[in-house]
Formats: C-alpha cells, structure tokens, sequence
C-alpha cells in the first residue's frame, strides 16, 4: 500500500514505515531509548530526504518515548528531578548544536561529520557497554555481588542535591554537562540521546539500572520536542504523514518492548543493547570505508 | 459556422502538415495515495494535401518538469575513507524530461534542429546555460542518477504512429514528482528537419489533505509543529491507555 509523504514528496509503502516503527518502538520500549540512531539511518534507506528523516524522527521519537514513559511512571522508575536537572543542559546544549550544525553545513562537510559522529559515538559506547555487560554477567553466573563505586571524583564537586528516586547526593554539575553533551549531539545527530545518556546515567553518575530508563525518557521527550519545533519552524522538514505511520507502528512496539524489558535481566539487557549499538556503528563504518557505487551524489537542498 | 471555421483555415498560409494535440488530462493530482501516474499524449497529423515527400514523418515528444538548483558533489578517498571532496553548483535542472519518438533520435533529428529547439535531453540542459566550468562529468553524473530513478526519460520507438497521422505515447511520471508545470513539447520531423510543433502544458499539483498540509507547514510553521507534537502525544497516550484497558 503506497502513501504519498506531503512534506518529503516521495511515495514510500505505508506497511514498511509501520513496520519500522514498531520495531524501533520495541527497541525503544526495552532499552529505554528513543531510537533516532536507528530510525534516522534506516529512513535515509527507505529514499526520505535526509533533512526530512532527522526532523521526522525526533517527531516520532516523542510519541514512542511517551508512551513508554507512561509505563515507567507507573512503575516508578522514573527519577523526576534528575530528568529536569538533565534537561535544562540538554536544551541548552541543542540550542549550540543547531548553531554548530548550521557552521558545518555552510562548510560543506555536515554528512561527513554526522557519520563520523556516529561511528565514533557508537563504538565507544558500544564497545565499553560490552565489555562492562560481559563482565557484569560473568558475576552473577560466578556468584559474586556487584560493587558500586561510592565515592569518586563525581562526589568531590561543589553544588550538591538530593536525586530521591536515584538514591544519590551529588552535586549538579555532572548531571547537566551530561545533559548539555546529550542536547548538542541530538541537534546534530538527529537523535534523543538515549545511547549516551543511559550508558552515562550508570556510568559515570552511578544510578541505579532500574531507574535510568525511565530517567532518560522523561528527558528525551522534552527534548525532542523542541528540537521538533525548531525543525518545523526554521527548516519546514516535518512530516506529520510520516511521522504518523512510525508513531502507530511504534506506540505499539514500545508497549510490547516495556514488558520485555521488565523480565529480562539488566545485564543481558546491556549486553543486548551494546550488541546493537555496535551493529549499526559497524554498517555505518562499512559505508565510510567501502568505494560507493556512484560517488556522485546529488543534494537538491538549495 | 464550421464551413466557415473551414475555409477561414483553408485560406491561412498553413504549414502543409500539422499537429493536433490530445492529452488523457492536463490536471495530475498528487493526493495521498499517489504512487505515480501514466499520461497519455496524443495527437494526429493533420494535412492540407496528401502526404508529399517519400521520407517518412517522425514525432518526438518532450516532456519537461520544474527547473530546480541542486548541488552535485563527488566523493573521493582521503586518509582511508570516503568523503566529499568536490561540488558543483548547478543553477537550474529539470527535476523531471523525458523524450519519447517514433525511431532512433540521431536518424530522425539533425543536430542543428536539436541545437535550434533543445529537444535532447542532454541539449536541454546544456541550452539552461549552466556553467560548470570543465567538469562535464558533474552533469553526466546528473544525469545518470536522474535516470536510474526514473526522474530522466529517453523512450526511443515509444511513440506509435499509425500511417503517418495518428500518433500516441504513454509517458510514466514517478512518484516524486515536483509540484508545477509540465511543458510539453511535440515535434513533426521529416529527414531530419521539423515540420511542425506545438505545445502544451500538464499541471502538476497536491491536492486534498497533502495539499492542506504542505500549505500549513509553510504558512503557519509553528502551528504545524505545535500540531505534530499535539498527533505525537496523543498517540502516544492513546496506545498507553488502550494497552491498559486490554491488560486490565
């Protein structure tokens, strides 16, 4: 069944677009993640406009996050201050990443570094994800009691708060240059963060794995949703009809993915997750390694 | 009344034969089930005297999309990897040409006839006055990825022409089509030269709700945007809401 997208002007099978939302919305659901640095890819495939693709996906990651977040909220597992805390350096950093994008394009090299970004973002993370996750698993199959860190350099900093839900008193800084970090790469990336921002919640802020999804949620969908505005305000490249068909492919997989979620284990979870990760990190490398077919291309973006 | 019409036209110095145009519709509507459209050109040969040369008549059919800019880049390895290292500005090409004949182009069209009416594609382009220096194979590779995506037609023996006077041909636009008009061009050619043209124009628009759309995105981008986040949430919500009444 073929739909005519308005703002993207192309046709594209409407069955296809549900059936990537819904299996980003079951990624979405389970990891915690709002899925942008699969969808955004997997939507340049599929022949939507680049431009279209980003701004689209940040629209959708917005639908599939809230439905997930519901779920959290219920649960409990949602750290409401920390993800406030988090937020306000997450808009501030993609208010310098839009100012930082448009340089690049100006340039002439935004393709290259949003893939560089990438690779370099995505094997790093995947790759410290893995190694921590095998370990991770390893002792519980051996018995032995994970250790959290108590006290780091993350505890000697100045402006300390209460995170409740987290069970943490730290001090704010980390928290919002983890969110100023996570906003420029999302403006830039065209992403929610989430792959950052969970690895960096129990990392290098030592939160608890069962709240850290949750967490990342509540913040990816603020700000997501500016950086939806921003698009369709500066750039006119949102697609409701296209975001329409991934968000009701993928309310549905982020339900099914919020269950999942809840029984699997949180080691496996991360080392499922970091398999992923480096998964779309190696495809995206194959393409900046491999000679292209045809190595014109053509940018009608004026 | 038609007597007349007649006589009047008997009397006009006239070409000794000319084309009389149809098209299947004037009007392609984009709506949102739009997966691409067949048009329908044609036309037949009308005459004042029985046909007079022995070398046969020919038709070729142009059509022509919205002239675009665009940016033509070539990617090039540096330190192991393949980034873009060279771009070229184009200021205007037609998002979408086609050519449809009756034989083989170079037979039936002289090149100084194809110089005069830019009917080729190739000369199309090159009569908009791009200045691309000497990097030709920028516009080559234009033109190559147009064609492999459909956007750039050649249909050489795609137009039927029964005796010399009835002619027809079945032009595939493709699914992303540009908005605007559609010139479209007809020729009459005998050894070589043209007898005769004439010229049309389809038009090429979104209607119904992608019309809607694509206007308010536009006008009011705000709201537009305030309305994406509003279908997002709601949905988002809906489904969390109705997973719990199936659950509960």
């Amino acid at each position: 069944m073929q739909i005519y997208l308005p703002i993207a002007e192309v046709s594209v099978n409407a069955l296809l677009l549900l059936g990537l939302g819904g299996l980003v919305g079951v990624l979405s659901g389970m990891f915690g993640v709002g899925g942008g640095f699969l969808i955004t890819p997997l939507l340049f495939l599929v022949g939507i406009p680049p431009a279209v693709a980003v701004a689209t996906s940040a629209n959708q990651i917005v639908a599939s996050s809230f439905s997930a977040l519901l779920t959290h909220l219920q649960r409990r597992t949602v750290d409401m201050w920390m993800g406030t805390v988090l937020l306000m350096g997450g808009l501030l950093g993609s208010a310098l990443g839009v100012m930082a994008f448009n340089l690049l394009r100006s340039l002439g090299q935004v393709d290259l570094l949003v893939r560089l970004c990438y690779v370099a973002f995505l094997g790093t993370v995947g790759g410290l994800m893995l190694l921590e996750s095998v370990r991770a698993v390893w002792r519980t199959r051996s018995g032995q009691i994970p250790q959290r860190r108590r006290h780091s350099w993350v505890h000697a900093l100045p402006f300390k708060t209460r995170f409740r839900v987290s069970g943490l008193y730290i001090s704010v800084i980390p928290p919002i240059l983890v969110g100023v970090f996570v906003g420029l790469l999302s403006a830039i990336m065209g992403v929610g963060g989430g792959f950052i921002l969970v690895p960096a919640m129990i990392y290098l802020l030592g939160m608890p794995t069962k709240v850290v999804v949750g967490t990342s949620t509540f913040q990816i969908i603020f700000l997501t949703a500016f950086t939806t505005l921003l698009h369709a305000t500066t750039n006119q490249t949102v697609d409701v009809v296209l975001a329409l068909l991934l968000i009701v492919g993928g309310v549905i997989g982020a339900q099914v993915g919020a269950q999942i979620g809840t029984r699997l284990k949180p080691e496996l979870l991360r080392l499922l997750l970091a398999l992923l990760v480096l998964a779309v990190c190696g495809q995206l490398a194959l393409t900046l390694l491999l000679r292209p077919e045809e190595p014109f291309s053509l940018d009608s973006a004026a | 009344m038609r007597a007349l019409l007649l006589l009047l036209l008997l009397a006009l110095p006239a070409r000794a034969e000319e084309i009389v145009l149809g098209l299947s519709s004037d009007e392609v509507a984009i709506t949102a089930t739009f997966d691409g459209s067949d048009i329908l050109i044609f036309g037949a040969v009308k005459r004042a005297a029985p046909a007079p040369q022995p070398a046969p008549l020919h038709v070729i059919i142009a059509v022509s999309g919205p002239e675009r800019p665009l940016t033509v880049r070539e990617a090039g390895r540096r330190l192991g990897i393949w980034v873009n290292t060279g771009a070229v500005r184009v200021n205007a090409a037609p998002t979408f040409y086609a050519v449809a004949t009756t034989g083989p182009i170079d037979l039936i069209l002289r090149e100084t006839e194809d110089l005069r009416h830019s009917i080729t594609l190739s000369r199309a382009i090159e009569a908009i006055g791009n200045d691309v220096g000497n990097r030709q194979d920028f516009l080559d590779a234009l033109v190559r990825i147009r064609a492999e995506e459909g956007s750039y037609q050649t249909l050489e023996g795609g137009v039927t022409f029964d005796q010399e006077t009835l002619f027809q041909t079945r032009i595939g636009l493709p699914a992303n089509l540009t908005e605007g008009d559609y010139a479209t061009r007809i020729f009459l050619t005998r050894d070589g030269r043209v007898v005769d043209s004439t010229e049309t124009t389809i038009f090429v628009r979104k209607a119904g709700i992608e019309r809607w759309l694509f206007a308010l995105s536009q006008e009011q981008p705000l709201l537009y945007g305030l309305l994406a986040l509003a279908l997002a949430i709601a949905a988002g919500w809906g489904a969390s809401a109705g997973f719990r009444a199936l659950r509960g």
